[in-house]
């Protein structure tokens, strides 16, 4: 990464440290205590599955809230109160503001889900006094979880380079919400026939899979997840939010700032 | 006083007793409610749907319903109710949003089987959501022996019982005890030993605490029903030889040549009416026990009616 794009990702992590997006464990802490204590009373034999189900569904959710929300607006929030035409006016190309934004955003969200990972660690010792191996898995899940937020922000990022805020907010949301039926869409296409099968089938591998990144219901089962699915899984991850970016970095170049 | 603390303290003052009147006024609103209604309702039945709506979370989902039907036969069983419409909706919903969620299946049979007040009543819906569960987890030896259980305490289909039981312990890692118990059930089903091996087994197999002490309770009434069975067989005996049936229990045990006066499991003589009935001194303390109960005694609550 060069030096230019370091900076931007700095000031973009820093700037939202700033804005108390870290507020959010407060309440993921809460939650997850009080998810710990209180199940056992009202439920039966669950407290280490609501643990790790609750704990990772709040990490993803607050991770993708976050992402959504601040991905958004940091590209129209710099034009809006002009601080991109400073940075702009710097030896700075267009492409390196975004990906810098990018890896900004992406690392607010890590430092955020490694400390929500650790809330849920912590609550499953409280529940189960001790580790076992199989906890290990969660971690896959987190990784999965962090590819997720790679997507989305990618994303934001692509939607606030051309359209207002709001829109874009729309947009990404949209596309978490579809891209979690990705799986159905894919079963759509199959029933269909002729031009409709060519639609379904582009837009069910156009929008973003999120239910392959989603292994939380097999890891609180204890169930392994496969090598294969982990390359596979973070190279598509990869490919995604790189097309979602130079989508970005292509609609920014031309954007008319004046 | 400033202009500033004079607000700061009318607002503060109207915020308390806001909340205060507020909290006072739902409470008021939860006792005139129509209760029932509200429990009732089972806005969205459709598993599919909901599983589409979690969004990918339907683990977290599964874990939110298996709440809220342990909320709802908790809180029918404790009022002594004996409709419980939505259970086997809310065990559907639950098991399919999460066809693994093992406590589901195992308590949902439990809710589901024993006839009102102890549960629903639907050994036949109990049955099918062990079958979907055996389906979905097929290596799942304890599923088999859950299902065998309903088949032998609630319908007495021991034919059927000792096949599942048989199928179940062909699965790989399954208990010996299955093999054991499918051979019971073949030859000697209502036997008070087929019985107390199954109870056995149940408090052996679970590590959780309210199916451990529900097995424990269900052991002592075995063994109260078989003393009582063998102490009126006595009482036959002791009235066939003498033309009256014993005045007391000491006279019946000298009779019989016991060691000591008979007791029940916590210790407590066993009494004798005068017409020649066995009974326990606590029958609350034995709330699963058919036998040696005084006339018209009603048990009280039994599933989980321990801490």
């Amino acid at each position: 990464m060069n030096a230019r794009i370091a900076h931007i990702a700095s000031n973009t992590f820093r700037e939202a440290v700033r804005d108390r997006v870290l507020y959010n464990l407060i309440a993921f802490a809460l939650l997850i205590s009080a998810a710990a204590i209180f199940v056992g009373q009202i439920s039966i034999d669950i407290e280490r599955l609501v643990v790790v189900n609750l704990g990772l569904a709040a990490v993803s959710l607050f991770g993708v809230v976050i992402a959504i929300f601040i991905g958004i607006g940091l590209v129209s929030k710099e034009i809006e109160k002009r601080t991109l035409y400073t940075v702009l006016s710097r030896p700075v190309r267009r492409w390196e503001f975004i990906v810098g934004k990018f890896f900004g955003l992406a690392g607010t969200l890590v430092v955020n889900a490694f400390f929500m990972a650790i809330g849920v660690f912590g609550a499953l010792l409280y529940v189960a006094h001790k580790f076992s191996a199989p906890d290990a898995l969660i971690l896959v899940a987190l990784y999965f979880i962090v590819l997720e937020f790679l997507i989305i922000c990618s994303l934001a990022l692509l939607f606030s380079s051309f359209s207002s805020p709001l829109l874009s907010a729309v947009f990404a949301f949209s596309l978490f919400v579809i891209g979690s039926f990705a799986d159905d869409l894919r079963g759509f296409a199959g029933l269909t026939h002729g031009f409709a099968r060519w639609i379904a089938t582009g837009a069910a591998y156009l929008v973003p899979n999120f239910s392959a990144l989603n292994v939380i219901s097999a890891v609180a089962h204890q169930q392994t997840i496969g090598s294969q699915l982990i390359l596979q899984n973070t190279l598509y991850a990869l490919f995604y939010t790189t097309m979602a970016l130079s989508g970005a970095v292509l609609i920014f170049e031309r954007r008319n700032l004046k | 006083m400033t202009s500033q603390r004079r607000t700061t303290i009318v607002a503060a003052v109207c915020l308390a007793v806001s909340m205060l009147a507020s909290i006072l006024l739902l409470n008021h609103i939860d006792q005139i409610r129509p209760q029932e209604i509200v429990e009732d309702s089972l806005y969205i039945n459709s598993p599919k749907l909901l599983k589409r709506a979690s969004l990918g979370f339907d683990g977290l989902m599964a874990c939110i319903y298996w709440t809220r039907t342990v909320q709802y036969f908790g809180h029918r069983h404790y009022f002594h109710e004996r409709t419980y419409n939505e259970l086997a909706p809310l065990l559907e919903i639950t098991t399919a949003l999460d066809p693994h969620l093992f406590p589901a299946y195992q308590f949902g049979a439990n809710f589901l089987a024993p006839a009102p007040p102890n549960g629903a009543g639907q050994p036949d819906r109990a049955i099918k959501l062990m079958e979907y569960g055996i389906r979905h987890n097929p290596d799942n030896w304890q599923l088999y022996y859950n299902l065998g259980f309903v088949y032998y305490t609630e319908l007495k289909d021991y034919r059927r019982a000792a096949a599942v039981f048989n199928a179940g312990s062909k699965v790989p890692d399954a208990h010996p005890f299955m093999k054991v118990l499918a051979a019971q059930m073949a030859e000697h089903a209502e036997d008070f030993a087929t019985a107390r091996l199954l109870w056995s087994a149940t408090y052996q197999s679970s590590n959780e605490s309210n199916i451990r002490q529900n097995a424990l309770e269900h052991l002592r009434a075995i063994q109260v029903d078989e003393d009582v069975t063998n102490l009126q067989a006595a009482v036959a005996r002791f009235s066939a030889s003498n033309g009256r049936p014993p005045t007391n229990i000491w006279e019946l045990a000298t009779a019989e040549h016991l060691p000591g006066v008979p007791v029940d499991p916590d210790g407590n003589p066993y009494e004798l009416t005068l017409d020649g009935n066995v009974q326990v001194q606590h029958p609350d303390d034995f709330p699963f026990a058919k036998k040696g109960l005084p006339p018209g005694y009603e048990p009280p609550l039994k599933f989980h009616s321990k801490p």
